[in-house]
């Protein structure tokens, strides 16, 4: 690990001003993903700034919309009693993800900005165009069980890891942001970034631009939202892939509205709004579900060892929305 | 560097690298802790800071000054063993050991968060009500911590002995 200057933030003027003084600086959050990078000189800051003592409220306001300080422990979001009744998919979905050591000490922010699990990534003896711009990408003809199957590039194959965002980019949240310009919010799902020919420009921030909460836009039929992950073990594992899903259905059985999201399948999040806009209107039946997410997954590609995720994919969906229709939990 | 360790005032002067963990192991000398993987995924580490688990082996010290951190080594009162250490020698909840101080504290860690109604991946509603530590329950809160000897029925058994309310004693 390299050498590097601590500071710990009180506020986050502070803390963007103290990011600012340095050329490499990193906010520090629970550090679970920094400090095992940070390990492997993946990153290799010169300064951290510390924000874990930034606001951390989870502040329910009676609108039915939720504000959550970038601080808040993960374990603290999932336990929030606001947030497992309005939108039991957030809460679902950061429970499924990690441990319960790793849940107390991973902040949202953090969450929001954990880097891919790609074993190529981590591995400085690998081609890597994330990690080394320009080198090459060993994932596309390796061990690419785990990577994308949508979105991808030539470039880049890699997945966001995180459970937390896929609820996040289902449920329309909203990421508030400081920087040295100012401060500005911005929808989750235009946060992270596809591959392309630059997989090392993961997010639309700007330098040391921070995270300063995360708001849940008042969804009154996302109290019965969930979430469901496939993956290797039936836990503590990183998703297969997973879906975040939140369904309206009218009383004469047809959807009025549906939020649909997929994790382990892309570069980012993935909202699914080619299905989203082929249920909406379309009787809420296992055939109308079906092809909503062969619809989504028309244009996915599989790689040597993945290919099976696109049918993976495509049977979760289908039936995590079977399980909401027919009032199950999934 | 000022921490509160097992209920004493400690003061270290370490590299800003170390993370808690090392900073127990070479640097206060308490072994108790163990280092299994490194990076987050075994919970051989695991300690409580302020009553809270967590991997002291992706926790950089610095981070942790002036919290109260409590090791496998605070766990025994003046009166002998913790109960739940007791019962893990009673229910055969190990083999090699190695595990062992991470299990202890993370169940520790657990018990509490289930008593503040902290729900799990298994929990069917998420909407209210006191969490029932049933096999399953606790199959998942403890997942974060691995035993290669596959002491978990004994594990198990401690556990539910010790710390699940109305649990037969
Ligand atoms: C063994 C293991 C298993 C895991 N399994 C899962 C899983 O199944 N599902 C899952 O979703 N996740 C999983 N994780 C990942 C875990 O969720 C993340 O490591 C965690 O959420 C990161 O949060 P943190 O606060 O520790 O971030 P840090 O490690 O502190 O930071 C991560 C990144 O975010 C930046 N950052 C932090 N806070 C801010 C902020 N406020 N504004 C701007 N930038 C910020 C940092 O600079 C850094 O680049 C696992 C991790 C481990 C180690
Ligand atoms: S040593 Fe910390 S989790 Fe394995
Ligand atoms: S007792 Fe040997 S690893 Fe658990």
């Amino acid at each position: 690990m390299r050498a590097f200057s601590y500071a710990r933030a009180e506020d986050a003027s502070a803390a963007v001003r103290l990011a600012g003084a340095s050329a490499r600086a990193r906010y520090l959050g629970g550090g679970t993903n920094l400090v095992d990078l940070m390990r492997e000189t993946v990153e290799q800051p010169d300064a951290l700034v510390d924000v874990t003592a930034l606001p951390a409220a989870i502040e329910a306001r009676s609108d039915g919309s939720i504000l959550i300080g970038a601080g808040a422990s993960n374990t603290a979001v999932a336990a929030d009693l606001a947030v497992r009744t309005r939108f039991p998919a957030l809460a679902r979905a950061i429970l499924a993800g990690a441990s319960g050591q790793i849940r107390n000490m991973a902040t949202v922010g953090g969450n929001i900005l954990q880097r891919t699990r790609c074993t190529y990534f981590y591995d400085d003896a690998s081609r890597c165009n994330k990690r080394a711009p320009g080198a090459g990408c060993d994932a596309i003809d390796g061990f690419n069980r785990i990577h994308a199957i949508l979105g991808a590039s030539p470039a880049c194959v890699a997945t966001h890891p995180s459970d937390m965002c896929v609820a996040l980019a289902a449920l329309d949240a909203t990421v508030h942001l400081q920087g040295h310009g100012g401060s500005r919010t911005m929808r989750l799902v235009d946060l992270h970034r596809l591959p392309g020919g630059r997989p090392h420009v993961e997010t639309e921030l700007q330098r040391d631009e921070l995270i300063t909460a995360v708001e849940l836009p008042a969804l009154p039929f996302a109290a019965g939202s969930t979430y469901r992950k496939v993956r290797d073990r039936a836990s503590y594992a990183f998703a297969l892939v997973s879906v975040a899903a939140a369904l309206d259905v009218g009383p004469d059985g047809t959807v009025r509205d549906v939020r649909l999201a997929l994790g382990g399948v892309a570069h980012k999040p993935w909202r699914a709004s080619i299905a989203e806009a082929a249920l909406r209107g379309r009787p809420a039946t296992a055939d109308s579900f079906r092809d909503a997410a062969d619809a989504e997954l028309a244009d996915a590609a599989g790689l040597r060892h993945n290919a099976f995720k696109i049918d993976l994919a495509r049977r979760t969906v289908a039936a995590t929305l079977e399980g909401l229709a027919g009032g199950d939990r999934t | 560097m000022r921490f509160t360790i097992n209920g004493q005032a400690v003061e270290a002067s370490v590299d800003l690298r170390t993370s808690l963990l090392d900073l127990l192991r070479d640097h206060l000398h308490l072994y108790g802790t163990k280092k299994g993987c490194n990076q987050g995924a075994c919970g051989a580490c695991t300690v409580l800071v302020d009553g809270n688990r967590i991997n002291s082996c992706l926790a950089l010290a610095v981070q942790y000054q002036d919290r109260a951190v409590t090791t496998v080594e605070g766990l025994a009162g003046e009166h002998g063993l913790h109960p739940l250490q007791q019962a893990f020698i009673e229910h055969d909840g190990f083999q090699c050991g190695y595990c062992t101080p991470g299990q202890l504290c993370s169940a520790i860690g657990m018990a509490a968060e289930a008593e503040r109604g902290v729900p799990s991946a298994v929990t069917a509603d998420l909407s209210a009500g006191p969490v029932v530590l049933d096999h399953d329950e606790l199959r998942e809160r403890m997942s974060g911590n691995l035993c290669r000897c596959g002491a978990y029925n004994g594990i198990v058994e401690a556990i539910t002995q010790t710390l699940v309310t109305g649990a037969a004693e």
